[in-house]
C-alpha cells in the first residue's frame, strides 16, 4: 500500500505536505518488515531536524531501527498517543500511527523525494 | 526473508506475537529444516558420542534423547546439540545449521574409534510442531501412540504414510513434537500438519517466534548464550555435563574451571525502565561496564522485557540492580530467576 499523495524516503519514511507542515511516518512495507511495533521514541516540539538526520527510533519484538527525517524542519508536534499504543504504526502507517509534525524550513527539499511510483518501484527491486 | 545460515527463512508469517501466542494456547508449526542432522554408527559408535558429548550417553535408552555440548579442548562450544539413541550402534545427532560442518568435522577429527560418522543434513527434513495442541495434531497423521512417547523420548514410525522420525522435543519451553523426514514429503507434511490443526487455529511460525519462546524458556541460543569462547559452566548448563562419566573433548578443561572458581555465569533479568536490552548490549554495574546482553526481547507470554546475560560469578544472582546501555542510556534492569516461562504440567 503505497498512497499517491505522498512522497518517500530510501529509508521507507513517508511525508504528507499540509501548507508549512509536514507530517511524517513510516511507510507500510516499513511496518510489516518490522513487525508487531512496542516502543517508538520521538523528538520533543522545537527540535531542530535537519534532512537525513535520525531523529528517533522505532522498535519491534524482533529489531530497532532508526527513523530519519525525510526534510529539514522544526518539530511542531510528536504523536503523543504512541507512547501508549505503538501498535498504531503497525495497525494504520499513513493515519493514526503517523510520526511527527515538521515545520518545514526547506519545502523544496519535499521534491527531492521519490513518489509513489518511484518508491513502488524501489521496493520491489529492494527485495 | 532472512538469510540464516544459507537458508531463506521467514522471521515471522502472521507476526511474531500472534506467532507466539498460538504454540503457548494452541499449536504452531515450524520449518526447521535448515537443522542440520550428523548420525554416528558401528561397533563404538556409543563410545564416540559419549567421547565428543558432555552429557552421559551410556544412559541413554533406546529411544531416548537428549540435550548436551560438542566442545573444543578448551572447553568452550563447538555447537549444543540433541543426541538421539536409535540403536546400540547408532546415534542421531540434530545440531545446529550454521555450525553443521565444523561439527561434522570436529567429530571426524575426534574418531580414534570403530565408528562411523556420516553428514547427513541433506537426507532429512524437520518440522517442529509445538504447543498443547502439538499431540492432538500430529495424532490424527499417524498410528503411532503419541501418548506412549515420553518428554525427550521419540519413535519411527509413519506420518502421513511416509517414514518419520517422531520426537517428543522441542525449543520453545511448551509441549511438542519434532519430525525428521525425507525432504521431498515435508511440504505435503506441512500441508497435512496445517489441516489437521485447523480445528486448533494452527499457525505456521518463523524464526522470530521461534526466538521470543526458547528465550522464555531460557534455552541457549548458539552464538548467543553459547560459543567457542563460553564453557557450559559459566553457560549455567551444568545440567549436561557429567564430568563423572569419563574421559570426553573438553573435560580437562571444565575440571581446571571448576577448581579455579567460574568468573562470570549467566543469569536472566527483566527491564525495569523502558526499553528492551538487545544482544551485544552493554551491562553495567555501578556505572562500570561489567556483561553483556547476549539475547533480550519482549516475552509475549510473560509481559515483561526479558533477556539473558553474562556478569562477575558474584553478582550473577537474581535481584541485582543492574543497567543496560541502550541507545547510549543507561537504563535499570534487574537480574531474576529462570526460566521466565514455565509451562504448567
Amino acid at each position: 500500500m503505497v498512497p499517491e499523495n505522498l512522497r518517500y524516503t530510501k529509508d521507507h519514511e513517508w511525508i504528507r505536505v499540509e501548507g508549512e507542515t509536514g507530517i511524517i511516518g513510516i511507510t507500510d512495507h516499513a511496518q510489516e518488515e518490522l513487525g508487531d511495533i512496542v516502543y517508538v521514541e520521538l523528538p520533543k516540539p522545537g527540535a531542530k531536524l535537519e534532512q537525513s538526520s535520525s531523529f528517533g527510533s522505532v522498535e519491534s519484538v524482533k529489531a530497532v531501527s532508526d527513523i530519519y527525517c525525510p526534510v529539514s524542519g522544526e518539530v511542531a508536534e510528536a504523536n503523543q498517543a504512541l507512547a501508549e499504543s505503538p501498535e498504531k504504526v503497525n495497525d494504520d502507517p499513513y493515519g493514526d500511527g503517523w510520526l511527527i509534525k515538521l515545520k518545514l524550513t526547506s519545502p523544496g527539499q519535499v521534491d527531492q523525494l521519490m513518489t509513489a511510483a518511484q518508491y513502488t518501484e524501489y521496493i520491489g527491486t529492494e527485495s | 526473508m532472512v538469510d540464516f545460515g544459507g537458508w531463506d527463512m521467514p522471521v515471522q508469517y502472521s507476526g511474531i506475537i500472534e506467532e507466539h501466542n498460538a504454540v503457548r494456547t494452541s499449536v504452531g508449526v515450524f520449518d526447521v529444516s535448515h537443522m542440520g542432522e550428523i548420525e554416528i554408527r558401528g561397533p563404538e559408535a556409543a563410545r564416540l558420542t559419549d567421547f565428543v558429548t558432555t552429557n552421559a550417553v551410556a544412559k541413554l535408552k533406546t529411544g531416548q534423547a537428549h540435550y548436551s555440548g560438542l566442545l573444543y579442548d578448551h572447553g568452550g562450544f563447538v555447537d549444543d546439540i540433541l543426541v538421539h539413541k536409535v540403536a546400540d550402534d547408532h546415534y542421531f545427532l540434530c545440531v545446529n545449521a550454521s555450525n553443521q560442518d565444523k561439527d561434522f568435522e570436529h567429530i571426524r577429527v575426534q574418531n580414534r574409534f570403530d565408528a562411523v560418522v556420516d553428514f547427513s543434513s541433506d537426507r532429512y527434513a524437520q518440522l517442529a510442531i509445538q504447543g498443547p495442541q502439538a499431540r492432538a495434531t500430529v495424532q490424527k497423521l499417524t498410528p503411532v501412540d503419541l501418548s506412549g512417547i515420553k518428554y525427550y523420548w521419540f519413535a519411527d514410525g509413519e506420518v502421513c504414510g511416509i517414514p518419520a522420525r517422531i520426537a517428543h522435543t522441542g525449543y520453545t519451553g511448551e509441549d511438542g513434537f519434532e519430525l525428521y523426514v525425507a525432504p521431498a514429503e515435508a511440504q505435503r507434511i506441512w500441508n497435512e500438519l496445517m489441516q489437521a490443526g485447523a480445528e486448533f487455529g494452527i499457525k505456521p511460525c518463523g524464526l522470530g517466534a521461534r526466538n521470543t519462546l526458547r528465550l522464555e524458556a531460557k534455552m541457549a541460543l548458539y552464538g548467543h548464550e553459547i560459543d567457542a569462547s563460553i564453557s557450559p559452566l559459566e553457560a549455567d548448563l551444568n545440567w549436561i555435563v557429567k564430568l563423572d562419566k569419563g574421559d570426553f573433548v573438553g573435560r580437562d578443561a571444565l575440571l581446571k574451571q571448576k577448581e579455579a572458581g567460574l568468573t562470570r555465569k549467566l543469569v536472566g533479568f527483566e527491564m525495569c525502565g523502558r526499553g528492551i536490552g538487545r544482544d551485544g548490549y552493554e551491562v553495567l554495574l555501578d556505572g562500570a561496564p561489567a556483561g553483556w546482553v547476549t539475547s533480550g526481547s519482549p516475552g509475549p507470554t510473560v509481559g515483561r522485557n526479558i533477556g539473558l546475560c553474562y556478569l562477575p560469578i558474584d553478582k550473577a544472582q537474581p535481584g541485582q540492580a543492574i543497567q543496560i546501555m541502550i541507545r547510549n542510556q543507561p537504563v535499570d534492569a534487574v537480574t531474576v530467576e529462570t526460566p521466565f516461562y514455565k509451562r504448567a504440567k
